[in-house]
């Protein structure tokens, strides 16, 4: 049996909607970086799951969607690396990774 | 000389730059050098290019500098011509302009002010001979705003005293209102006629007066002569001429006296055709004579030596507006050219007795000075025959002819008025003679006293004995003026001017008038008859019988025309009443109640206040919690999404 692009896209929808229910319920900022990897990937798996839809043959157009999904792959190891070593110097001025307690843009 | 005529602006304005810019660098030498060498290149130029169209065929020089604006329909030449008209006034302005040059090198010896001085007049010249080079009537609004703001600056030249400045600052409204009506006139010429220059204008105007639009023409006609009335110092606008006499006695000569106030006048003549066609005329007229009564009714008891010249400039600038409303226009620029002559003249002699007094000018506290200063006292005497009109002097041909061309015109009346003026006109001018020159010398009176000047400067009357003529660097351009005065009647310039350039002057308005007949003998006997009566009268009153005065003052008829006359009709109070006090008050009113309520409190004031109220209602969002700004992230996503959707679906 195949996947279909149905199921993928409703995986992904739901995969989503779960990094994004952590993103707002959570207050430790690695859960939050973490739910936002988790966004990240849903949106890959849609990704390929339309590329898989509506690009039959890959090695005749390899660059279909599929080079998004490294490129969003790439840009998020990079967001990773710049959003946790904020994280560290947050954490070393304020001896916390709680985003409720860190107000300083309070207008 | 085509190619040569932009010179005659530039040479002048050269000479304004080098002294503006490095003036208070170079010695006085050089300075006096370039103020005096621009203006008499000029008159070199002027007399080559005027020898060109008086000789010869008498064809008109047209120099052609290329467009100077070109927007749309509009398109304005930067175009120089020299006719029989402008060649004339060429001869006056660099004429007696570098004549004036020369004297004031000596009158401004010991100012500090020296090199701002020339180079203001540097500017003066190159801007009025901009004014009559012009073949458009918009270059020619520039030579006018040029000489405007000249005029304005050398009345206030002497700064440092507020009176100064505030002559100087009403010199320059004045004005203004009268260039408001000149550039409605200008506005409406392109309206009507789509182009502005002169020879097209008067054309244009005399095949426009058969059709039936000449109310257009009309208004054209008036917004002008308005524009005219301002420069030229005629009723209602003549008030800033008298206080223009806080500048400096050379510039009195030169601006107010001999050629810019006269600007007017050249307007007019320049524009005859299209002013004939106007049906404006009868009304300069009717303003020429009774600015001419009026201004010699103020004369006849001012006691300020420059204020009796000025009033009797405004009163003789009517009679040119007289001769140019009886569409005699040559024979005004004929007045025009020899009030240039002798009005300089008596400036100058003014300022040389002015300056031998060391700045006094109170007629009062002067007296017998021709026994100190001979050469002034003649010279002074010339000028004043002139103006008098008396036989075979300049004025009295200039002056009889316009009263002649009234009288042929139909105008009786105005010419009765001319005529009386005429009388008035001797009176005044020999109560200046004898007040000034006869008589005792009144000035060591209040000796030790002492008192400011126009300059602010104390200063103290001049003992008797230390009275001395002026240098010759002063006297020099009196004589030459003088003889002026005394032959310039003989030049024949209505002749010269109706003969060649005006055929576009309407044909029969006081063109047929010319040539010696019966009716201008008659007329030379009465003009000359008017001038001896003031003449006499004048000597009566103030040398042979001096209590006359004090008998007719004494009547109660004496007594208030006495007061009117010497408080100038009270027309400076009147305007003040009618027009500056209300305006400032609706100004009060207008700062108060839309700049400062409505405009400062409410619009801008309103704008900040709505702003900061707003912010401080929206800033309760930004709590600087990162959970609060993803709930409202994600929130406004799924917002917007649902919006799309909807939308879409």
């Amino acid at each position: 049996m195949t996947l279909s692009l149905s199921f993928c896209l409703h995986l992904s929808a739901a995969i989503f909607s779960i990094g994004v229910y952590g993103v707002l319920t959570r207050s430790n900022l690695i859960v939050i970086l973490m739910s936002l990897e988790i966004m990240l990937n849903a949106v890959n798996l849609s990704l390929v799951a339309f590329g898989r839809a509506f690009l039959t043959d890959l090695t005749r157009d390899p660059s279909g969607p599929q080079v998004f999904v490294i490129m969003v792959l790439a840009v998020a190891a990079a967001e990773a690396a710049v959003g946790l070593s904020i994280l560290l110097a947050v954490y070393r001025k304020w001896r916390t990774t709680n985003a409720g307690e860190i107000d300083l843009l309070k207008g | 000389m085509e190619s040569a005529l932009i010179l005659i602006p530039i040479l002048p304005f050269l000479g304004f730059l080098i002294n503006g810019l490095l003036g208070h660098k170079m010695p006085r030498r050089a300075v006096s050098f370039f103020a005096c060498a621009g203006p008499a290149a000029a008159a070199i130029l002027s007399l080559l290019a005027f020898q060109q169209v008086a000789g010869g065929e008498g064809k008109a020089i047209v120099q052609s500098l290329g467009d100077w604006i070109r927007a749309g329909s509009l398109h304005v030449p930067f175009g120089l011509k020299v006719d029989h008209l402008s060649g004339v006034m060429l001869l006056v302005i660099t004429g007696v302009g570098t004549l004036i040059h020369v004297y004031s090198l000596g009158y401004m010896r010991d100012d500090p002010g020296y090199p701002r001085f020339f180079a203001y007049l540097n500017l003066f010249m190159a801007a009025m001979l901009v004014l009559v080079l012009a073949n458009n009537i918009v270059l020619l609004f520039l030579g006018w705003e040029g000489v405007g703001l000249c005029s304005y600056l050398l009345i206030g030249f002497w700064y440092k005293d507020l009176s100064n400045a505030r002559a100087g600052m009403k010199a320059f409204v004045v004005n203004r209102v009268g260039d408001f009506g000149f550039v409605l006139g200008v506005f409406l010429i392109f309206v009507t006629f789509g182009t502005f220059e002169f020879d097209a204008l008067n054309a244009g105007a005399a095949a426009k007066v058969t059709v039936s639009d000449s109310s257009t023409l009309w208004w054209i006609g008036i917004l002008l002569f308005v524009g005219a009335t301002g420069k030229s110092a005629q009723i209602p606008l003549y008030v800033w001429l008298p206080d223009a006499m806080a500048g400096p006695t050379p510039v009195s000569a030169l601006i107010h006296a001999a050629t810019m106030v006269t600007s007017g006048i050249y307007l007019l003549a320049r524009l005859s055709g299209l002013f004939v066609a106007s049906g404006v005329l009868p009304i300069v007229a009717t303003i020429g004579a009774l600015t001419a009564l009026l201004g010699a009714l103020i004369a006849l008891t001012q006691t300020d030596i420059k204020k009796v010249l000025a009033y009797s400039t405004v009163s003789q600038l009517g009679y040119m507006f007289l001769g140019a409303g009886v569409g005699a226009f040559g024979v005004a620029v004929f007045h025009l050219v020899t009030h240039a002559f002798f009005k300089a003249l008596l400036f100058l002699a003014a300022g040389a007795v002015i300056h031998s007094l060391h700045h006094e000018q109170d007629m009062r506290k002067m007296g017998g000075l021709l026994r100190k200063l001979p050469i002034t006292a003649t010279v002074f005497l010339v000028g004043a025959l002139a103006l008098s009109g008396f036989p075979l002097t300049a004025g009295f041909f200039s002056k009889d002819e316009i009263l002649h061309e009234t009288l042929h015109g139909g105008h009786a009346l105005l010419y009765a008025v001319g005529f009386v003026t005429a009388i008035l006109t001797a009176f005044y001018t020999f109560r200046q003679f004898c007040m000034v020159f006869l008589g005792e010398y009144r000035g060591s009176a209040h000796e030790g006293h002492g008192h400011h000047d126009t300059r602010g400067a104390l200063v103290h009357h001049a003992d008797s004995s230390e009275i001395r003529e002026s240098p010759w660097v002063m006297l020099g351009p009196l004589v030459i003026l003088g003889l002026l005065s005394l032959g310039g009647g003989f030049l024949d310039v209505p002749g010269f001017l109706l003969g060649a350039a005006h055929e576009t002057q309407a044909a029969g308005v006081g063109t047929e008038a010319h040539g010696p007949d019966t009716g201008k003998l008659t007329g030379w006997i009465l003009g000359g008859s008017a001038a001896i009566v003031g003449i006499l009268a004048a000597f009566t009153a103030f040398q042979w019988s001096p209590g006359l005065v004090t008998r007719l003052q004494g009547t109660t008829p004496g007594k208030i025309f006495a007061r009117l006359s010497y408080n100038k009709f009270y027309v400076d109070e009147a305007y003040d009443l009618l027009l500056v006090r209300p305006f400032s008050a609706v100004s009060l009113i207008l700062f108060y109640l839309i700049d400062r309520a409505l405009i400062d409190c409410v619009l801008v004031g309103g704008t900040g206040f709505f702003v900061r109220l707003t912010g401080s209602a929206l800033r309760r969002i930004q709590t600087g919690r990162i959970p609060t700004y993803t709930v409202l992230l994600v929130a406004g996503v799924v917002g917007l999404l649902t919006i799309f959707l909807w939308a879409a679906g």
